[in-house]
């Protein structure tokens, strides 16, 4: 209790330092501040400088496509010398980059070229925008939720070109979504079981 | 050279190049001509070297690389069938495919292949590297190493254990017994 009320505390002295952000405490633990685009590095310097948040240990991002601003991204702060986490959560859409905070931590760059990759999140001021895990001359962002699972390319050795050819998609068998329920989760009786189960629950009555 | 080769050697009395050389040259070829029989167990010989020392190009993508070097390492040592692990592509026999095979690195494992010298093989390990497995609709992974190099022996699993490893090699080391020839396709 003393450590959620040390939070609550941190949290009002956040939200005091920056009255344009909201504070929610998750799950009874976590610490979450959503920033407005504009006041994101501003608000980063602060966590860092004033509250003492050194270290980024996370940034990724997310996808909710029913929302105007569809995509968030997500900043994991860690205080070792406080022994305390907080997450800024930023909004935005395609269109309109998020400023960059790899001039307050280095590492973020890596971070940024992977949710620019993933998302195609575009981060304003990041000198080093390439893309970081797909294939060379990838085309899309492949965690958005509209990009189709199979892709649009496959890869072949052509014998005859005596290289690695790219190939529209061409599936042998389509995805199937085999929906079984669960038997630990939702049957209770298994499929030949019905007797003995029936069995269990009258001799309990009785 | 001891008695027993002695007594079928041939040309014992050194002769010099000439006329009595070229006709007992001409008999010997003559006669195995018919029976054929150098052929066979050269054959036979270079076979039993091939499968007495399978080096293996160690392609470890995924998880399949870890029962891959237990396979290696003092339980199961696969020191024993002659089978050590190169780094370098010059000098490996066989080539392991272990693990998911990405289309990023589609053209690298075809490089590594080309690298090798003939004659050469290729063990396609685990669910991902036969056919795509657990990632055969990913948009980011190659559905079968096959469709990049030729696959010898297939060992399915996922992961196979070390054991199924070991089984796939030795089926491999079957086929050389049975097709394997001096002769280069």
């Amino acid at each position: 209790m003393v450590e959620n009320a040390n939070l609550a505390a941190l949290g009002e002295a956040v939200l005091a330092a920056m009255p344009e952000g909201r504070i929610v405490i998750e799950r009874g633990a976590e610490l979450v501040l959503t920033l407005p685009r504009e006041g994101l590095l501003a608000g980063m310097q602060r966590l860092r400088d004033q509250f003492g948040f050194e270290q980024l240990m996370d940034l990724c991002g997310t996808d909710w496509p029913n929302r105007p601003l569809r995509f968030e991204v997500v900043y994991n702060l860690l205080s070792l010398s406080q022994n305390r986490r907080i997450r800024v959560v930023v909004a935005t859409d395609a269109a309109t980059p998020i400023p960059s905070i790899a001039g307050i931590w280095p590492c973020a760059t890596w971070y940024e070229r992977e949710a620019w990759d993933m998302y195609g999140v575009v981060f304003e001021g990041q000198t080093d925008l390439r893309r970081l895990l797909t294939d060379y001359g990838f085309e899309g962002h492949p965690l958005r939720k509209d990009f189709p699972l199979t892709g649009h390319v496959e890869v072949r050795y052509d014998e005859e070109r005596k290289q690695v050819v790219y190939e529209p998609v061409q599936l042998q068998q389509d995805w199937r979504n085999f929906d079984f329920m669960s038997p630990w989760e939702s049957m209770t009786t298994l499929p030949g079981d019905e007797k003995v189960h029936l069995n269990r629950i009258e001799g309990g009555k009785a | 050279m001891n008695e027993n080769t002695d007594t079928i050697a041939w040309n014992r009395e050194h002769l010099a190049p000439g006329p009595a050389q070229d006709a007992v040259v001409k008999g010997i070829t003559g006669e195995i001509e018919d029976k054929g029989f150098i052929v066979a167990n050269l054959d036979k010989v270079v076979n039993w070297a091939r499968t007495g020392s399978l080096w293996p190009m160690t392609f470890g993508l995924a998880c399949c690389a870890v029962p891959m070097i237990h396979a290696y390492m003092a339980r199961y040592d696969l020191d024993r069938l002659g089978i050590i692990p190169r780094g370098s592509p010059r000098q490996s026999d066989v080539m392991i495919v272990a693990g998911t095979l990405t289309n990023k690195m589609a053209p690298a494992l075809r490089k590594v292949y080309d690298q090798m010298s003939e004659p050469r093989w290729v063990i396609s390990m685990g669910s991902c590297a036969n056919g795509g497995g657990y990632y055969h609709y990913s948009y980011s992974v190659v559905r079968g190493c096959d469709r990049i190099v030729p696959v010898d022996v297939y060992v399915p699993g996922c992961p196979p254990t070390a054991e199924g490893l070991i089984y796939g090699i030795m089926q491999l080391q079957k086929k050389i017994r049975r097709s394997g020839t001096i002769l280069r396709g």
